[in-house]
């Protein structure tokens, strides 16, 4: 096969064909290590030199080189969040659903950029450079899973993974024009990710098809003795196959749909989807989330909060960067104000804040019941609805730059994610069309642990929208 | 709705230097974020419990038994100062 | 952590004004942080260290490693619920922990995980003092002081030795029931043994798996208002307790009789200058900022659980000291004395248990007595490491019981039990110190005696009985010391034909 050929391929796909014996994995892997070197777009942060010797390539995942993102511990194989405070760090052990990805035969290709510590929608907040979107290299790829996204849709990885907190796996996803899943909280171990947000955070697969989302989720979730918080899955996470959407009830939340800063574009590519899925024989309503226009507010109390605390272990004592100093505090000071970035310091103090002596209960407190809420608001709908729908980002990428000014507008890209990432409930976004030229996201939420259904229905929807996700390929180097 | 001695003192806390500018620009774009959360002010949530969990997990406990260490070499090999085995600082009590 | 009924505020102070103010009180509650003895960390695996060199038992978990989490040890949620039975607090069928936020070199994760609004226990009581709650928490890690190091600009250093870190700590907040520096260390002795007595704790003092703070304040005699109290921190011996607490309500009494007011602060006591310091301005005064540790699901108490840690718990001082009162009839002093020290209630049991002659227990109280003779001969310490057997005491006191001795001439035997150990009948046999009594052998040392002191015998007959102490002494010296006063005194009337 040649290069063309090999990443044309999704990686089911070349999994099948190093089955049959048309394709080694050693050369898949060298040459996605290749592609991945020669990155233009800032996606990778570090490059495997060579194969790894211990390559499981028996495993069923075959060897097909996976991207990571960089805030997964990996042993040896630097792990630095996006930022500066981590630069260079090699961390003495690898992330759990990493480790049960390799031992499933998936190879470390790469470590792809990202928003530092995972604290952006546009992959600009790293110290590592922003990634640009292999669509139109004018503009950001989402985040902050963005080097994740942009390194599947440029065909630098076959597949990778990412986390989402509040949307950094579905609205760069959708932005780069592939799939994203963010699974049920606590189904994938989150030991050995550096932590943003301990109650939100979420591993979760960027991949090029619906199949291939569910094959790489299939191998990381499971519990974990070293996460508490990490409960496995109790069915098995199955290769979808439906092709029809018969009886199954598509929730719309007016809430989430009608909300200014809804592009037209996006709002047209998924009014057309939603067509598209009563034609595979679904069923669509309106239904109401009261509380999705706070979901954000409350997001962004809790998130920070939690950032604040899980950020206090950067001091400069037993990892990362260091400014000396004769004192402690000012050693303590001079190096969080050194290592962060603009962003990670604007929410280390809302986080403080909101935590500190007279503002818990008017931030933190009010915001975990605004979350009861949200949760009880889509336990309701789902008993009506199988699947509530929305558009993953009200808009399409956008110009780099555009809202780096501007941090309000930047957290309201993620108004449509938030909400399923404060219920812990799961949701796909998969491409669902273009406006202006550029990929727009269709997201699928569906009650705690129903992937399967969520895989299924887009799987069926997947197939008949027919989206093309090479042009991002081949804008982008495909020399070799 | 920030000043610029509360983002001060909040960043004390924090343990976080803020340059002169960074205090100013911080003190803006916070009072921009805090006044947008602010609407959940508005809410009635007297009857709503806080959410501090979202999925309900049997008490997961470890056993008592002891598992592997890490060699004092690979413990110590990321630190910017070691001294005597250990992390060397700044003493807390100096300054 | 505050305990709730702790006085948080309090910068009013009594009516009257202070200087006319004849006597404060002390009000004093106390705050114990104990080593749970578990065979590993409160949240990770590494085995708990004893002196190993530093940084040997550490993992990602214990050293905050990016990434890592904590998972809680059951074996120290199990000790956490046996401490609350002893106790006898209330359970929580639900308890959450919560992340304690600041910055210090020996917290690797730059929070505490601890416990906050729902500790594992509530309530309770131990002694005369009222417990206000029992939680669990992480330690932290070992500082140590290097003074100047070329490493930082010349400027004084500390090492982290991350070893300690992370080993499981009970945290026992006491209600602020405590009056006096006496009581609060007699109060932590009855606390020491009742942990060891549950098996949950080395209870070492100066190792520091037993550490005490004081939240001290003083009022008026006979005003209930609760005055500004001080934290007194990290006492480690019995010794430094009393007299940091003396010091400290000194302190605050010679300034409130100044006409000044005592200022809310953490304090630190140093034994060898008895000085007092400030550890931290009220400027840096914490904002902790505790919220729901997000890592650790809520820990649910189960049946299972409970059950097993009831049937874990062994008897203790309070319940030994109830049993030593009604079953063996045991006066106050003696239960709680055998109680509380739990080596003497041990030597105690084991002495009746060797004396077949000590059933029923009438022979108790003597023999509780006679441990407290041991004890005073043995410098206080336990009585199980000195020459004397409780089977050797048993039957001292067996010999006494059925007047086979006198008093006089057991404290002679058990002298000699205490010097070179032994069995006290042989010694009774070898020195002839067996009790002399009945008429035939004591009634011609009373005539002797008699006659001898004609005067006294006098007046005897005349029913003037006061010099009979005389004849009494006569005999005790004739039949060194192994005569029955009372027996003596019965002859001496039969043979005047009183
Ligand atoms: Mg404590
Ligand atoms: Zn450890």
């Amino acid at each position: 096969m040649d290069v063309q050929e090999i990443i044309g391929l999704t990686a089911a796909q070349a999994i099948a064909a190093i089955e049959r014996g048309d394709l080694d994995a050693v050369e898949l892997f060298s040459a996605y290590r290749r592609r991945a070197e020669e990155d233009e777009l800032g996606a990778f942060t570090w490059v495997a030199e060579h194969l790894p010797a211990d390559m499981h390539a028996d495993g069923p995942l075959r060897g097909v080189p996976l991207a990571v993102k960089d805030l997964f511990c990996t042993a040896g194989i630097p792990s630095q969040s996006g930022s500066k405070i981590l630069e260079g760090y090699l961390p003495p052990y690898t992330a759990t659903s990493v480790a049960r990805l390799e031992h499933a035969g998936a190879t470390i290709v790469g470590k792809t950029n990202q928003d530092e510590f995972a604290m952006g929608s546009s992959n600009e907040n790293s110290a590592f450079g922003p990634v640009l979107n292999p669509w139109d290299r004018t503009r950001v790829p989402g985040g902050s899973s963005g080097g994740s996204a942009a390194a599947v849709a440029a065909g630098l990885a076959p597949w990778a993974l990412g986390t989402d907190t509040g949307g950094s796996i579905r609205q760069p996803a959708a932005l780069c024009g592939i799939v994203g899943l963010k699974p049920t909280y606590g189904t994938v171990s989150r030991y050995g990710m550096i932590a943003f947000a301990s109650s939100l955070d979420q591993a979760g697969p960027l991949t090029r098809d619906v199949t291939d989302a569910a094959l790489l989720y299939r191998h990381m979730v499971g519990t974990d003795p070293n996460d508490a918080t990490a409960v496995g899955h109790p069915e098995e996470i199955r290769l979808p196959t439906a092709e029809r959407l018969d009886g199954l009830r598509l929730g719309v939340p007016t809430e989430l749909t009608s909300g200014e800063g809804l592009e037209p574009g996006v709002l047209a590519a998924f009014e057309a989807t939603l067509e598209t899925a009563r034609g595979l024989g679904a069923t669509i309503e309106e239904c109401s989330l009261h509380s999705a226009p706070h979901a954000l507010s409350a997001y962004y109390v809790i998130a920070p909060a939690e950032a604040s605390s899980n950020l206090a272990r950067f001091d400069g004592v037993r990892y990362g960067l260091r400014r000396e100093a004769d004192d402690l505090v000012s050693m303590y000071t001079g190096t969080r104000h050194d290592g962060f970035g603009a962003e990670v310091k604007r929410r280390i103090l809302i986080g403080t804040y909101a935590l500190s002596s007279g503002y818990y209960d008017a931030y933190y407190g009010r915001a975990q019941r605004v979350r009861t809420l949200i949760a009880r608001e889509f336990a309701s709908v789902f008993e009506r609805c199988d699947l509530v729908v929305t558009p993953t980002s009200p808009g399409v990428a956008f110009e780099l730059g555009a809202k780096t000014a501007d941090p309000l507008a930047m957290y309201l890209n993620d108004s449509f994610t938030v909400p399923m990432s404060l219920a812990g409930i799961p949701a796909i976004s998969i491409p669902c069309g273009l406006s202006e030229d550029l990929p727009v996201g269709f997201q699928l939420a569906g009650p705690a642990f129903s992937e399967n259904r969520i895989l299924d229905a887009a799987h069926a929807l997947e197939r008949a929208i027919g989206f093309d996700g090479s042009p991002a390929r081949t804008r982008t180097g495909a020399t070799s | 709705m920030l000043d610029r001695s509360e983002v001060l003192h909040v960043a004390r806390l924090a343990r976080l230097r803020l340059d002169d500018e960074e205090v100013d620009r911080m003190a803006g774009e916070l009072s921009s974020i805090l006044g947008h959360i602010a609407a959940i002010a508005a809410l009635d949530l007297d009857d709503v419990p806080p959410t501090s969990h979202v999925v309900e997990v049997e008490s997961a406990l470890r056993a008592d038994e002891p598992g592997p260490c890490l060699d004092r070499d690979v413990a110590l090999a990321q630190a910017p100062a070691v001294q005597d085995g250990g992390f060397l600082v700044p003493s807390p009590q100096a300054g | 952590m505050n305990g709730g009924g702790m006085p948080s505020d309090g910068t009013e102070r009594g009516a009257g004004g202070p200087a006319e103010v004849a006597s404060y009180e002390p009000v004093i509650g106390l705050e114990i942080h104990v080593q749970l003895r578990t065979r590993t960390k409160m949240f990770c695996s590494c085995p708990l260290s004893f002196g190993e060199p530093p940084n040997t038992h550490t993992c990602p978990v214990c050293l905050g490693l990016p990434g890592s989490l904590p998972v809680a040890n059951a074996e120290a949620i199990h000790y956490g619920l046996m401490i609350g039975l002893a106790v006898g607090s209330e359970l929580a069928p639900r308890s959450i922990f919560h992340r304690k936020n600041y910055f210090y070199p020996d917290l690797p994760k730059g929070y505490q995980i601890s416990q906050y609004d729902e500790p594992l226990c509530s309530g309770g009581r131990l002694g005369e003092v009222r417990i206000h709650r029992v939680h669990l928490e992480e330690d932290a890690a070992k500082l140590t002081h290097v003074g100047s190091s070329g490493r930082i600009h010349g400027s004084d250093a500390s090492v982290v030795d991350f070893n300690r870190g992370g080993t499981p700590l009970a945290e026992i907040v006491t209600e602020p029931d405590v009056r006096s520096a006496e009581q609060a260390s007699e109060w932590l002795r009855l606390l020491r043994t009742t942990l060891r007595q549950l098996g949950v704790s080395d209870v070492n003092m100066e190792e520091g798996s037993l550490r005490c703070d004081a939240n001290i304040s003083i009022r008026p005699v006979g005003t209930t208002q609760l005055g500004t109290k001080t934290e007194l921190k990290n006492m480690n011996s019995f010794r430094f307790i009393e007299r940091g607490i003396r010091a400290e309500v000194a302190r605050q009494e010679a300034l409130l009789r100044a006409g000044e007011t005592v200022t809310q602060e953490t304090l630190h006591f140093d034994p060898r200058t008895e000085a007092i310091t400030s550890l931290r301005s009220k400027e840096e005064a914490h904002d902790y900022r505790y919220f729901p540790e997000p890592d650790l699901p809520p820990v649910r108490i189960t049946n299972e659980m409970l059950h097993r840690a009831r049937t874990a718990m062994p008897e203790l001082p309070a319940a030994r000291e109830t049993r030593f009162a009604s079953v063996l009839g045991l006066n106050v002093e003696s239960a709680r004395l055998l109680s509380w020290r739990a080596e003497l209630g041990d030597y105690f049991e084991a002495a009746l248990d060797a004396g077949a002659s000590m059933h029923p227990p009438a022979g108790a109280q003597p023999l509780a007595n006679w441990i407290s003779e041991l004890t005073a001969r043995h410098d206080g310490d336990d009585p199980a490491d000195s020459k004397v057997t409780p089977q050797a005491l048993a039957t001292l006191v067996g010999l006494v019981g059925s007047k086979k001795l006198t008093q006089g001439g057991a404290k002679q035997v058990l002298d000699r039990l205490v010097a070179e150990g032994g069995d006290p009948a042989a010694i009774v046999d070898a020195e002839s110190l067996g009790a002399v009594g009945g008429a035939d052998e004591l009634a011609p040392v009373v005539r002797a005696a008699l006659e001898a002191n004609p005067d006294v015998a006098a007046k005897l007959r005349d029913g003037d009985m006061k010099p009979i102490g005389v004849i009494v002494g006569y005999v005790m010296k004739e039949t060194r010391g192994r005569a029955d006063g009372g027996e003596v005194t019965a002859i001496v009337r039969a043979e005047l034909g009183l």
